[in-house]
């Protein structure tokens, strides 16, 4: 039997849909907002007269044309590329072995490595000691050999406490009678990991997998920090100096004479250039997301 | 462990009138003498078990621990290229120059505005952004149609994951000034918000972001536009959690939908709710930098300008390592204190740790 909606939960029931979708579309205006200026020709943009729909008039691609032509762009974009791809795979690669050994109830000093994981949550040395820390490693490293600033950036940064805890967890929640029948097969302790641990945590490994990738993909700081050569710099530290440089009024000067997109598009362009990665997987992951959250956030 | 007394492992034998050590005690003694050499074999043992936590403290050590002790330059003099061990030992100089200044006074104005503005942010960020998720989920909690409510939280979780340098872009551009000879328009939000007679046509035209009045808020609604949307993933599942027959008793009982959040719905994501506020208070103090760093400028130091950015303007713009690191210990040690004691909160009020 249907019971009919009393007035107070209808009323709530459009309060909700009205509140939500407005807080949906407002999540998604600026990026909408962003495609829209970037193909919309100049005296639109000059004006102010893009709201939401680009300009049909003066519609041009020219701007991303101009950030296509740039070498940077795509050297900065396969500078992002390599970061990430490299910095997931190693950060994967000490967060699922330490992770496995810190799930196993006979592990000796546990709580101890636990601490050791969890106090760096809790006291962080903050950015100056950190960065005198970086210099003194990037000088430990050009000692050994290895010149290239990538490397720093990859192996010493972007370690994450929460994602080995979250990993740690899963592993937990592995039965323990399906390791020890593995054990009874002959199975070592690698063959263990690889063929019960890792198939049976399937997606709380695609969640810290994503987390640390996504965290590479998007970091700004250290990387502008960290590696001087301009040519090795990632795409967010080239996206941050275009955009002083394409708001720059020297710069833009005269623009209009030989140009029939205005700067702001250029700047726009970037802005979705570097966005679309993450638009094009980010239907295929989300669910993940909400999945590993749901284990971080609430079984702790 | 409880207080040996001496009767515990000497016993007195009548019959000869004698005394012994108790046999079982002689065995506890040889498992007490041989404890590390048990210690050793288990780890032996499983040898492969602590090889694979190698590379992770490895790492750790490198690059979490060492910067801690590379904190003890806060009490040393002011030395980028020189090691903590080799600078020159200075005592708490570094901290009486921040706490009640020195010189011209204006480091220890710059701190003490750095470290309101550190506690104001946070503050107002537990004010407004923390009650948005759950507002947030307990509105999708309404959207019966999977496939709607999936399109709205694609929707809303998307901020959440891009770059900072993205968000801060988005923002500059969105609220920028006006070009005072036509050559480009203010940004769309400020023309909106001076359209709806919120701000001046001169504040618009000047840029929001040159007011330090303005830079509070923005900070505040951009991180909810960021994170509201992920951030209700957490209570969502506590919500839908609870079981559909508590609303059928309560709608039987003649409940409208206020009683219903009021004694059914707030009751169970209670616990949940506690453990992410104390969450928050915990890292109250770690304001995020990046963001700040990206947005902010001399205008609007007055309000923008946080322990994190204080030093490192300090610290790596001009080199003042000694007063950053001091700057950056009294931060991260109250912080520290606030995790601790919102742990134990935690552990009191609810039985679960948090870590």
């Amino acid at each position: 039997m249907k019971r009919k909606l009393e007035i107070s939960e209808l009323i709530f029931k459009i309060i909700s849909y009205t509140l939500l979708t407005i807080f949906a579309l407002c999540c998604l205006y600026p990026f909408v907002y962003a495609i829209s200026a970037s193909i919309s020709g100049y005296s639109a943009v000059e004006m102010g007269d893009i709201i939401l729909l680009p300009d049909f008039k003066g519609l041009q691609f020219n701007a991303f044309g101009e950030m296509f032509s740039n070498n940077m762009f795509w050297n900065s974009y396969s500078n992002t590329l390599f970061l990430t791809l490299y910095g997931t795979l190693f950060c994967m690669f000490y967060s699922i072995l330490g992770a496995y050994a810190l799930s196993k109830k006979r592990l000796m000093f546990r709580k101890g490595f636990n601490f050791f994981l969890v106090f760096t949550m809790w006291f962080s040395a903050g950015v100056v000691p950190q960065y005198l820390n970086y210099l003194a490693t990037g000088t430990a490293f050009r000692a050994i050999g290895i010149t290239d600033d990538k490397w720093l950036v990859i192996i010493a940064m972007g370690m994450q406490a929460m994602n080995i805890i979250l990993l740690r967890n899963a592993f937990e929640g592995v039965p323990s009678e399906i390791e020890e029948a593995a054990i009874v097969d002959g199975a070592t302790e690698m063959q263990v990991l690889s063929k019960v641990y890792l198939p049976m945590s399937k997606s709380t490994i695609a969640t810290v997998a994503l987390f640390f990738a996504i965290s590479r993909w998007n970091g700004y700081f250290w990387a502008k920090q960290m590696i001087s050569n301009s040519n090795e710099h990632p795409l967010q530290v080239f996206m941050q100096l275009q955009l002083t440089q394409y708001t720059d009024l020297e710069y833009t000067t005269g623009w209009k004479y030989n140009h029939n997109y205005h700067p702001n598009s250029v700047i726009y362009a970037l802005i979705v250039c570097s966005i679309i990665p993450i638009l094009v997987i980010y239907p295929f992951i989300q669910k993940y997301f909400a999945k590993g959250v749901n284990v971080g956030g609430v079984k702790e | 462990m409880m207080k040996a007394k001496a009767a515990d492992f000497i016993l007195y034998d009548r019959a000869t009138g004698t005394y012994r050590v108790d046999p079982e005690q002689a065995v506890r003694d040889d498992v007490e003498k041989h404890h590390w050499l048990h210690v050793g074999r288990t780890i032996a043992k499983d040898w492969r078990l602590y090889l694979m936590l190698i590379p992770m403290i490895v790492v750790f050590v490198l690059w979490r621990y060492l910067p801690m002790y590379e904190l003890l330059g806060c009490f040393k003099v002011d030395d980028a290229v020189k090691t903590v061990n080799e600078q020159y030992f200075l005592g708490f100089s570094n901290f009486k120059l921040l706490l009640s200044g020195g010189g011209d006074g204006r480091m220890s104005v710059e701190f003490w505005q750095a470290m309101r503005n550190t506690f104001l942010m946070s503050f107002y960020g537990l004010c407004f952004g923390f009650p948005m998720p759950i507002i947030l989920a307990l509105f999708f909690n309404e959207v019966k149609s999977n496939a709607a409510r999936s399109v709205l939280q694609v929707m809303t979780y998307l901020p959440k994951f891009m770059s900072t340098v993205v968000m801060t872009s988005l923002i500059v551009m969105l609220v920028r000034d006006g070009s005072s000879v036509g050559l480009y328009s203010k940004g769309i939000i400020s023309q909106a918000l001076e359209n709806l007679g919120l701000i001046s046509a001169e504040v618009a035209q000047k840029g929001l972001l040159n007011y330090p009045a303005f830079f509070r808020s923005i900070y505040q609604i951009s991180g909810i536009w960021e994170g509201a949307g992920y951030d209700s993933i957490v209570f969502f599942a506590a919500i839908i959690a609870i079981s559909p027959t508590s609303y059928e008793a309560a709608q039987i009982d003649g409940a409208n939908k206020w009683a219903q959040m009021r004694y059914v719905v707030l009751p169970s994501i209670l616990s949940t709710v506690i453990i992410m506020l104390i969450t928050r208070i915990g890292h109250l103090l770690s304001v995020g930098y990046e963001k700040v760093i990206l947005l902010y400028r001399v205008e609007t130091y007055q309000t923008a300008d946080v322990v994190s950015t204080f030093s490192y303007r300090y610290g790596m713009q001009s080199n003042q390592t000694g007063l950053a690191s001091a700057a950056e210990m009294m931060n991260n040690l109250v912080g520290m204190l606030l995790v601790i004691g919102a742990n134990s909160v935690a552990k009191r009020a609810s039985n679960t740790s948090l870590y």
